[in-house]
């Protein structure tokens, strides 16, 4: 017998007698089609205007920084200016993501942009979100050909471009999203809930921010 | 990993003369237990959604096996491979065999306990191919010949001077005179060290916290991001996973989360939460070219159907060891296997058989706090009496019985273990709940139970009663 089937047999046996198999297939099913939401806390469930200022309240308790402006065009400056505040090279790394690709980055004139995954050596990466979810101040992050999952985790500071209308009240309502999307129990390949910059409490318990992440996120909220 | 648990008493007696760990035990309950709290306290629905926990994790166990089916069939659809492994032998095999087709030296690792419960980093050394523990925690105690103290923060047996003094030995192409003190800078230096790691890595291994039936998708939890760049960085990705990490959908984990950051480190959302499905695909600029997932059984299956499958929902979050007096007192490695803490007491000897783990659920005040903690409703505190009842009802060995008063009687005259229960607000140590006349029938297993819970008459002294302990387990011991 094959492991599978053996450890399967086990299981099986194992269970409980109760419901008959057919009964169980058909709980299952239901389950998986249905997936039901269970318990949603009220804490997020806002009107917009106060959802995405929940939403920049929470980043910031967790270190993430936040910046609001009103349109996409105006994210390109924005960039800049963090770069300058933070005193850091005037490059940023990007993927080719069509949200990204379509503001005035060549405005910004002293500012070089690079193309496609991260190798290590990037100071900054710049992403745009799926979305973001205001219960916790989390950006949820797609993979795909327009978005290397290396420029989330590699380069020193992570600023990452998150529509207003696509700030949730809480997970379950940007996982909808997502099953929409991609279609049901479809995933992009790597999905990344992202709060706040990368952090350690390894040694002694001293939280430090800037273990193998970025040292810093900056969120820049537009709309 | 050698098993020292049979040797619990002895670990323990070091562990307690051990001024270095003593210290560092301190920021364990400096560092878990008020910010947990907080964060509890910030959620008006979390004890709401730790039933709702409890119900997920209980329906997916009633239907393990379909779930496992339609999981592996979803793995499958999107490309990944599942392999299922019975005994930790054959997991490590096929770990190995997956490292050898892809021609790998060196494979980074993301923190996970099953990988420890199967011996794998040994394993792979012992096979010639270099194993890189890259969360800080895993590292340094990897540096040291080591095994996890707990299994959410690893090294919480160490202080920072002994971490520095581990770095200067084994970091040592860099400058002597260099600045060490400060764990930022410790946490610094082992950033640099390790970043060329990821990218000289053949296969990257990570265990993970959950797995999704309806996608197809491994979930890994992290604070680091050592763990995502493990997994994206080379080409061939490894999950290794227990079968009970089944959850049927992405509702389920997104519900789960919300108790398991806040019970481990009190944050409302670890840092990194990722879902990874299958390999690398047509037009990814970056991700693994393969992904592999290994079902690992290793005792599990045993445990359904019996008064122990409540632990099978336990998420590996901590609280429980977090909140234990014993725990506080004499640190991890003492429990002498992977999984330290009241869930060790209950799982080790359902993993690695009651002859050797048989001690560990002795290891308890039975003050409850684990279980009043616990994101899981796990009844951790009369899953270790079960194991005690078994063990008697057994009657492999009248020993035991006594052997577990001795320990009892140990922790029982330990004034600082009452001190620390004390000042983690347990209302009555129940070390010191046993009515006067009690004793002479302890050496009964019934009596056992039987007067565990009678509240300590409030007049006696701490002092006459500690002198009535001493006399007890010099009797026990007899
Ligand atoms: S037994 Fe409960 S408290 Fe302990 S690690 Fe498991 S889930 Fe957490």
């Amino acid at each position: 017998m094959s492991a599978r089937d053996a450890i399967l047999n086990r299981v099986r046996n194992a269970l409980k007698p109760g419901a008959s198999e057919a009964e169980r297939r058909r709980l299952v099913d239901e389950r998986l089609t249905a997936a039901p939401n269970g318990v949603i806390p009220a804490r997020g469930q806002l009107p917009e205007q106060e959802r995405v200022a929940l939403f920049c309240t929470m980043a910031q308790k967790i270190a993430a920084t936040i910046e609001r402006v009103g349109k996409a065009d105006d994210v390109p400056k924005a960039v800049t200016q963090y770069l300058r505040a933070k005193n850091l090279p005037a490059s940023v790394r990007m993927g080719a993501d069509g949200r990204l690709a379509a503001m005035p980055w060549a405005k910004q004139r002293s500012l070089t942009v690079k193309s496609g995954p991260s190798d290590g050596d990037d100071e900054v990466g710049v992403s745009h979100a799926l979305g973001g979810v205001a219960e916790t101040g989390t950006v949820v992050m797609e993979s795909g050909p327009a978005n290397p999952t290396t420029i989330n985790f590699l380069p020193e500071h992570h600023i990452v471009v998150v529509d207003a209308k696509d700030v949730a009240g809480d997970l379950e309502a940007v996982l909808e999203r997502v099953r929409r999307a991609y279609g049901k129990g479809e995933m992009p390949r790597t999905l990344n809930l992202i709060s706040g910059p990368s952090r350690s409490g390894d040694i002694e318990q001293k939280i430090i921010l800037g273990a193998h992440g970025p040292r810093a996120l900056h969120l820049i909220v537009v709309g | 990993m050698e098993i020292t648990s049979p040797r619990f008493k002895d670990n323990a007696a070091h562990a307690l003369a051990d001024p270095q760990l003593q210290k560092a035990l301190g920021n364990v309950r400096a560092g878990f237990i008020d910010k947990r709290q907080k964060a509890v306290d910030g959620l008006p629905e979390f004890d709401l959604l730790r039933d709702r926990a409890r119900e997920i994790k209980d329906h997916a166990l009633a239907n393990l096996d379909l779930y496992l089916e339609a999981y592996e069939a979803k793995v499958k659809a999107t490309g990944g491979h599942v392999h299922w492994a019975e005994t930790a032998e054959d997991a490590r095999n096929i770990v190995l065999d997956i490292c050898r087709r892809a021609g790998a030296r060196a494979v980074t690792k993301g923190k996970s306990m099953i990988t420890e419960e199967i011996g794998l980093n040994d394993f792979l050394s012992a096979n010639g191919i270099k194993p890189v523990e890259t969360d800080l925690g895993e590292y340094i105690i990897q540096l040291r010949g080591e095994h996890p103290s707990h299994i959410i923060a690893p090294a919480v047996h160490l202080n920072k001077e002994q971490v520095e003094a581990d770095f200067r030995r084994v970091h040592d192409h860099l400058a002597p005179s260099r600045d060490l003190e400060e764990p930022e800078a410790l946490l610094g230096e082992a950033r640099r060290v390790l970043r060329p790691a990821y990218f000289d890595a053949d296969v990257g291994i990570t265990g993970a916290n959950f797995l999704v039936a309806e996608t197809g998708s491994s979930v890994i939890v992290t604070n680091e991001g050592n763990g995502d760049l493990t997994q994206i960085l080379p080409k061939v990705h490894v999950v290794v996973a227990s079968i009970e990490k089944i959850v049927p959908t992405l509702s389920d984990v997104a519900q789960i989360l919300r108790v398991l950051a806040r019970s481990a480190t009190g944050q409302e959302m670890s840092v990194y939460t990722t879902l990874s499905t299958g390999p690398r695909r047509p037009g990814d600029p970056d991700g693994p070219e393969e992904y592999h997932v290994v079902l690992l059984d290793n005792g599990r299956s045993s445990m359904l159907g019996t008064e122990f499958q409540d632990m099978l929902r336990c998420i590996r979050c901590g609280a429980c060891m977090n909140h234990c007096p014993v725990y506080h007192a004499i640190g991890g490695h003492a429990y002498g296997w992977v999984y330290p803490g009241p869930m060790g007491a209950v799982l080790t000897p359902s993993l690695i058989g009651v002859d050797k783990g048989g001690h560990l659920p002795n290891a308890s005040t039975f003050c409850g706090r684990c279980e009043s903690v616990c994101p899981m409703r796990i009844p951790l505190p009369k899953m270790m009496r079960s194991w005690r009842e078994r063990e008697f009802e057994r009657g492999l060995n009248p020993a035991p019985q006594r052997y577990g008063l001795g320990l009892w009687a140990f922790f029982a005259k330990r004034p600082r273990l009452y001190r620390l229960a004390a000042s983690i607000g347990i209302p009555v140590l129940s070390a010191f709940s046993f009515g006067k006349g009690a004793f002479g029938s302890l050496p009964l297993a019934g009596g056992w139970t039987k007067h565990r819970d009678m509240p300590a008459p409030e007049s006696r002294t701490f002092m006459q009663q500690w002198r009535e302990r001493d006399a007890v387990s010099k009797q026990a011991a007899a």
